[in-house]
């Protein structure tokens, strides 16, 4: 019982921070129509920040500022907030496809510095040792305290992020989202927006890493690959792009399908098969993704992208009451 | 020195170019950024393997090469079923979504998850392990000013100068190439010309799929076979095809020799562990300097 309870808790405690990065996506993508193919690079950048500025003396690369918690989350955020916005200032004007190709190439870049970098981040070995918050209770008091805070960061982060795409600024970003044109044309600077979209968006995913990192005690280079901006999309993308609901249930739903695949593959498939285990779980991920664009586009809770566009349901009011409603 | 790193970035550009031509006809003639192309690469190289190993390998060696003659049959099976899995990926994926009208950016994010899923696929069938057509060792050609040359990457070299020039004749001397061609310029003014786009586009994939499976196969045959050999071209290919223009062929031709060349004469002033980021620092040169690339008209 106690087993399925802490496992429970693990679950919950990573897709609420999956949960996290994900409203932060949403805000770039759902909200202001930017492709960032690079999530993964934003939340390395958190996930490093928190360990290099929490991890005690290691001969092996910066550490010992041992800075509290919480400083070191507020820290984190902030170090993603300047990488973000330079990546921003020289991404910004690109075209779409163009800005895919930028931030892919932009976590691919971090990723390969991760792992050459070693009297900074540890390098293909990582950095051991990450103090985890009240680890000095029993385990499982620790994880439900960890899920607490993990969780409300999740709360919090949706508070602020409904507050904020309810308020004029929010309205903008999907003015700018719909018709960019229009937008400019009513005086708005589409590139300041879109900057400051991106921006609040990355800080989020920094965010996430560094509850990741606390969470797991443990950064490394393999944690963060390609695969995790695929995840981040594919929650997306499910829960439905353009609503924070949508991000949360997405997440939620796909760290589900995620972690209950990856327990079917050790409990069913033969050892021989288990260490490609990850490949069925990739497979499955990105089958889920595509089925999802073609069969369900607004995602399970998502608004329409184009809010003028007739779905069938609006064709169908069209043709009984004879107007658009 | 020097030398041995450019003719060595030449044999690694002409198999970019191959790869370059695929992404840059695809984003002239499908209009979005494919991230699955270069996974057509990985299908093809893995494509001949199969054949090869189904063959118990490629045959008694012909002299000065390492592989027999078998492995052209293997390529020529390849060809025609990568060209294939790039029809039948269309179908399944981007058609349906075409046919809603998605958004480009729909599309790009299709094209992820099918990458995802291909190459795991590969992985799952062929596993992690590093795969060669032929293990048989070759002597090294020495040229003059002390460049060493493998029998192998002669060949390589001249295949892909045949495939460019029988893209150039089929581009220029048949009716496809031409509603290639046209539609690239003009969908909406093609189609009045009683050039149907859905065709174009069932055309630009088969061409595509089997640059894909060429390039695949000669990156196989010169380096290794990996599962993720294609993800990892990806950004060197789409720096290419960028860096020529989109939509010209000479342009990803000299685009992949250059990023070829730069990325071996890289290693001159960084660690051989960054030189994978040489590609993208040319392609975000390339998006302040000049967007349109070399070749490209802007839009």
């Amino acid at each position: 019982m106690t087993g399925l309870l802490s496992y429970f808790i693990f679950f919950a405690t990573i897709a609420s921070i999956f949960a996290i990065a994900t409203l932060g996506l949403n805000l770039q993508w759902g909200q202001c129509g930017q492709f960032n193919a690079g999530v993964v690079g934003f939340i390395a950048v958190g996930a490093y920040t928190q360990a290099i500025l929490t991890v005690p003396a290691n001969p092996e690369f910066v550490s010992g500022i041992q800075l509290p918690f919480p400083l070191a989350l507020i820290a984190s955020m902030a170090a993603t907030v300047v990488i973000a916005t330079v990546i921003g200032l020289a991404t910004i004007r690109l075209r779409t496809d163009y800005l895919a190709l930028a931030t892919f190439g932009i976590a691919a870049t971090i990723q390969l510095l991760l792992m050459n970098l070693d009297p900074v981040t540890g390098g293909g070995r990582g950095m051991p040792g990450v103090p985890r918050p009240f680890a000095f209770l029993p385990p499982l008091s620790f994880a439900a305290i960890y899920l607490a805070m993990a969780g409300g960061a999740m709360i919090l982060s949706y508070v602020a992020l409904e507050r904020l795409v309810r308020s004029p600024w929010g309205r903008v970003l999907r003015a700018i989202r719909d018709d960019e044109t229009a937008a400019a044309s009513l005086g708005k600077s589409v590139e300041a927006f879109r900057l400051t979209a991106f921006v609040i968006g990355a800080a989020f995913m920094g965010l996430a890493g560094a509850l990741y990192a606390s969470f797991i005690g443990y950064v490394s280079p393999f944690d963060f690959l390609p695969i995790m901006t695929f995840q981040v999309w594919a929650m997306l993308i499910v829960g439905g792009s353009g609503s924070n609901r949508g991000a949360i249930v997405g997440a939620f739903l796909v760290w589900a399908l995620w972690s209950l695949s990856g327990v079917a593959v050790v409990s069913f498939l033969p050892t021989r098969l288990q260490t490609q285990g990850g490949a069925i779980q990739a497979i499955m991920i990105g089958t889920l993704l595509i089925g999802t664009l073609i069969l369900r586009p607004n995602g399970l809770i998502g608004s329409d992208a184009r809010p003028g566009a007739l779905t069938r349901r609006k064709l169908r009011s069209l043709k009984q009451n004879g107007r658009r409603t | 020195m020097i030398a041995q790193l450019i003719v060595d970035g030449i044999m690694t550009g002409a198999i970019l170019s191959l790869g370059a031509i695929g992404i840059t006809l695809g984003l002239a003639i499908l209009r979005f950024a494919n991230f699955a192309y270069a996974e057509l690469l990985t299908v093809g190289a893995y494509a001949t393997l199969a054949v090869v190993l189904a063959m118990g390998g490629t045959g008694v060696p012909i002299d000065p090469f390492s592989f027999g003659a078998y492995i052209g049959l293997a390529l020529l099976v390849s060809l025609a079923a990568t060209g294939l899995a790039a029809l039948v990926g269309d179908a399944l994926v981007f058609a349906p979504l075409r046919r809603r009208s998605a958004g480009p950016l729909v599309l790009i994010f299709a094209s992820f998850g099918l990458a995802l899923v291909v190459r795991n696929l590969v992985l799952l069938i062929f596993g992690p392990q590093p795969e060669y057509y032929s293990r048989e060792l070759q002597m090294a050609i020495l040229l003059p000013g002390d460049i060493r040359l493998m029998p192998d990457q002669v060949v390589v070299l001249a295949a892909a100068v045949l495939a460019l020039g029988a893209l150039w004749w089929v581009l220029n001397h048949t009716r496809h190439g031409l509603a290639m061609r046209a539609v690239a310029e003009n969908p909406g003014l093609a189609q009045t010309c009683a050039i149907s786009p859905k065709a174009a586009i069932r055309v630009t994939w088969l061409i595509t799929g089997v640059l894909g499976a060429l390039g695949g196969t000669l990156f196989g045959l010169t380096v290794q076979l990996r599962p993720e050999m294609g993800a990892n071209l990806l950004l060197p290919l789409f720096t290419a095809a960028v860096l020529g223009g989109v939509g010209s062929i000479p342009g990803a031709v000299i685009g992949g020799l250059f990023v070829g060349i730069a990325e071996n004469l890289s290693t001159l002033v960084l660690p051989t562990a960054y030189k994978a980021i040489v590609p993208f620092l040319i392609m975000l040169a390339c998006f302040f300097i000049r967007p349109q690339g070399l070749f490209g008209q802007s839009r």
